[in-house]
């Protein structure tokens, strides 16, 4: 996959050794990418690649931690902003569409740059949009209010103010994360007249099949590193995924202790679950000491069945057992009493109070084993999460220490710890190691490992398939709220399930 | 260096001002260092102390409350009233559960209609300072019995007087509440992630209205204090409090971003405004000077405590 390059074309936009660390994770690493006039150029990667963090460092929504940026010839000094950006030429269009809502459409393009006679808007700025709207043939009423808009027109406005700021370059995040088929179709349209137009296009997304209609020049990521960029012309589905996925050489999984007798009875048992948040119809069930894993992408829903198996969401129809006995419509805190936690997968987000420390932390589902009316019983506790972060290896090993102090990798085991306070049966572990470094990796690999070894049960929710594969007995691919299929882990192809995956994906982006 | 030095700064910023303060009122003023000055100031605070103690919870909690000096005014007309009629005892025994009902009430508005504390608390607020007008019938009610008149007045051995040690038993109860115990945890996990608690199992409702309630039953207590102080029952008692009540916990530190506070903070922040109050006092300066003084130490604390907080 040798990429041609065209030292002829001057390019509008070139970044060499760009860096980016948050907190202790490093995600973007010496990545270059250089950018044509009048080019769609594609970012695609995994998830936690660093696709979208290339483009907000490009957008100046993420400060650089090293590297150059080059504008049009001129490097750009430090204190990079979005307004610096769009100065600049350059224009970000978020996934999370960044207007507001109560105001027109006309009000929304020109936010910032209405044109002013003494701070009197002038009515020029019906005129200077029907101009611009005339230039697009968008067909938006610039009088519409915003937030009656659907999400592809919003998208359309995003580019208008793009276009009213005179943008040269204009990144899209996942633009089509939330759109229809057809409304796919007519965006690719808008971009593809958008490149005649001149401007320059950076395309974030991971349908492979978008990249391969519309781009012209692709560049791939892997884990915060550049591996190439490529003509689109002439590339296949199949080359774009193993330049993606790579063979990751710096993991090994410890060894799995022996799946449980067939004879043994299910701890948890799932049975025609279905959900309001899109969890249409699985069952399973995990015996003692077994460890499940569930494959999918983003969006898949594999987080939704473990939120619902835990409590945390309602279920609408089918029955969720433990021990044979119903736990759906049960509270989160009687859930947890009987011993089934999740570990979710956003940790600042749902896992951990990053205002207090460690210790209050990993106890906080827990105080009643530590408390006599309400009263806490320091010793014990203390006692308690030492032992915890003895096992898990959390540096450093002070209980009182704020969590928000820790290194990613070290939260993470926080929070694992906070789960495994109370010697839990079943343990949903929704995306464990994102985001972590391998020595934490290692460290939580081993972890579930030797849960399975003492008989507790475990569901595996990882969007890194080598991950599943290497650490649980078997697997099912999990798309649009469904089970795929199920694959047995020690002989299945991580390839052969990540191109099944795209597919399926593909199949409905495209329908 | 530097990096522990603007830590301490900010994590200390009020404390710092307080010694600051304290070492310069007694060498400017004499009259300062003797303890009766000091028992005078904890004295004339104790009503701001007890209601600005139990307001840390709530904001740690990520809530605010606006009403707290119109539930002082009910609960001490109630007093009052009831003294008035002839039952002292009963009514001093009875403002704090006054105090506590409404609180109960502000906590239910707020969490059972997912109203903003902040707005919600301005409308009780509303409310019950209609209420207190209403018990009073809008009328001074004279309550100057002894029996009613030694919570307010009263000292043991004619030194400690009775609300400075109601006051620090008050302060001991919370502080306990919110250390030691399982509750005070939780006010912490609801303040500083509420997702991350209720996926933790806790009750994040009732944690919420229970810190309402604590400082309504406050309310009340400084409500039978301030009332028994000055001998009668008027509408208006109080107002502004809930004001100073606010100021002295942000003054001290506690986050209003919930999850991070401390009640020691509190008890430092209502100080350090009574020692800027009684400084002005010792040294006779015009009182506007003592307002634009308050506000810029105000703001000087906070900037302090927010500096490093944006890295």
């Amino acid at each position: 996959m040798a990429g041609l390059s065209q030292p002829t074309v001057m390019p509008i936009v070139t970044m060499t050794g760009i860096d980016k660390r948050f907190g202790g994770i490093q995600s973007l690493r010496g990545v270059d990418l250089d950018l044509r006039p009048g080019e769609i150029h594609a970012l695609i990667g995994e998830n936690g690649a660093g696709k979208s963090t290339l483009g907000k460092v490009l957008g100046g929504y993420h400060p650089r931690d090293g590297g150059e940026i080059i504008v049009a010839g001129e490097p750009v000094g430090p204190g990079w902003s979005p307004r610096r950006a769009l100065d600049a030429g350059i224009a970000m269009i978020q996934q999370e569409l960044a207007m507001v809502p109560g105001l027109s459409v006309q009000d929304n393009v020109f936010l910032g740059i209405e044109t002013r006679r003494l701070g009197v808007l002038a009515r020029d700025n019906a005129a200077r949009y029907r101009e611009l709207e005339a230039r697009t043939g968008y067909g938006i009423p610039g009088e519409a209010r915003l937030g009656d808009l659907r999400v592809a027109d919003r998208q359309k406005v995003e580019i208008l103010r793009a276009l009213a700021r005179e943008a040269r370059v204009i990144i899209m995040d996942e633009p089509t994360s939330s759109l229809s088929a057809s409304d796919i179709e007519r965006l690719h349209g808008t971009m593809r007249a958008l490149r005649e137009a001149g401007h320059t296009i950076v395309y974030v997304t991971h349908f492979l099949e978008h990249v391969l209609d519309v781009t012209d020049r692709i560049t791939v990521l892997r884990n915060g590193e550049k591996v190439t960029t490529v003509e689109t012309a002439g590339q296949s589905r199949k080359g774009l995924v193993e330049a993606m996925i790579g063979h990751s050489v710096d993991v090994s999984y410890p060894e799995r202790p022996p799946l449980p007798a067939r004879t043994t009875p299910a701890v948890l048992d799932v049975a025609g679950l279905e959900t309001d948040t899109g969890v249409r119809g699985v069952d399973f069930s995990i015996r003692p000491g077994e460890i499940l894993g569930l494959i999918g992408l983003v969006g898949s829903g594999r987080s939704e069945i473990a939120r619902a198996v835990a409590g945390v969401d309602p279920v609408r129809a089918g029955a969720v057992r433990l021990d044979g006995e119903p736990i759906t419509g049960l509270s989160q805190r009687e859930i947890i009493r009987r011993r089934l936690v999740l570990v979710p997968e956003e940790r600042r987000a749902q896992g951990l109070v990053m205002t207090a420390p460690v210790q209050d932390n990993m106890s906080l589902p827990h105080l009643k084993l530590y408390s006599h009316l309400g009263v806490i019983s320091p010793a014990r506790e203390r006692a308690r999460v030492a032992e915890l972060m003895d096992r898990l290896n959390v540096v450093p090993r002070r209980p009182r220490q704020k969590v928000s102090t820790l290194s990613g990798g070290n939260q993470q085991k926080v929070l694992i710890g906070k789960w495994l306070m109370a010697e839990p049966r079943v343990v949903i572990l929704d995306e464990p190691t994102k985001g972590v470094d391998v020595g934490a990796r290692r460290m939580i690999n081993e972890t579930i490992m030797a849960l399975a070894e003492a008989g507790t049960a475990i569901l595996l929710i990882s969007s890194e398939i080598e991950e599943v594969l290497g650490l649980a007995h078997r697997a099912y691919l999990v798309n649009d709220g469904r089970f795929l299929q199920e694959v047995a882990c020690d002989t299945a192809d991580g390839d052969a399930i990540l191109h099944r995956l795209f597919e399926t994906e593909d199949t409905k982006a495209t329908a | 260096m530097t990096d522990t030095l603007t830590r301490i700064l900010r994590d200390y910023a009020a404390l710092i001002i307080l010694i600051v303060l304290a070492v310069t009122l007694s060498i400017v003023s004499p009259n300062f260092l003797r303890p009766q000055n000091f028992l005078n100031i904890l004295n004339q605070n104790a009503p701001l102390l007890i209601i600005a103690v139990a307001l840390t919870p709530v904001i740690i909690a990520g809530g605010f409350d606006i009403s707290t000096a119109s539930i002082l005014a009910v609960a001490g007309c109630s007093a009052a009233w009831l003294a008035a009629a002839g039952h002292p005892y009963l009514g001093i025994v009875l403002a704090p559960f006054i105090g506590l009902a409404l609180g109960i009430v502000n906590g239910l508005i707020i969490t059972g209609f997912r109203v903003h504390a902040f707005l919600a608390t301005i409308a009780t607020g509303m409310v019950f300072r209609g209420i207190a007008v209403r018990i009073t019938d809008g009328q001074l009610i004279s309550a100057r019995m002894e029996e009613f008149s030694w919570l307010g007045r009263g000292r043991i051995f004619d030194t400690v007087h009775i609300a400075v040690l109601v006051m620090i038993v008050c302060v001991a109860i919370i502080a306990f509440l919110l250390n030691r115990t399982a509750y005070g945890r939780y006010v912490f996990a609801v303040g500083g992630n509420e997702e991350a608690a209720l996926l933790s199992g806790l009750p994040n409702r009732i944690v919420r209205i229970a810190t309402f309630a604590g400082v309504g039953m406050a309310a009340g207590i400084a409500g039978a204090i301030t009332v028994s102080r000055t001998g009668q029952g008027q509408p208006l008692v109080g107002e502004g409090l809930e004001f100073d009540a606010i100021a002295a916990v942000i003054l001290g530190g506690t986050s209003v971003f919930g999850g991070e506070g401390a009640i020691w903070r509190t008890v430092v922040g209502v100080l350090l405004l009574a020692l800027i109050n009684n400084g002005f006092n010792l040294l006779n300066v015009d009182p506007f000077v003592k307002d634009i003084t308050t506000g810029s130490v105000i703001i000087l604390a906070i900037a302090l405590g927010a500096a490093n907080r944006s890295r």
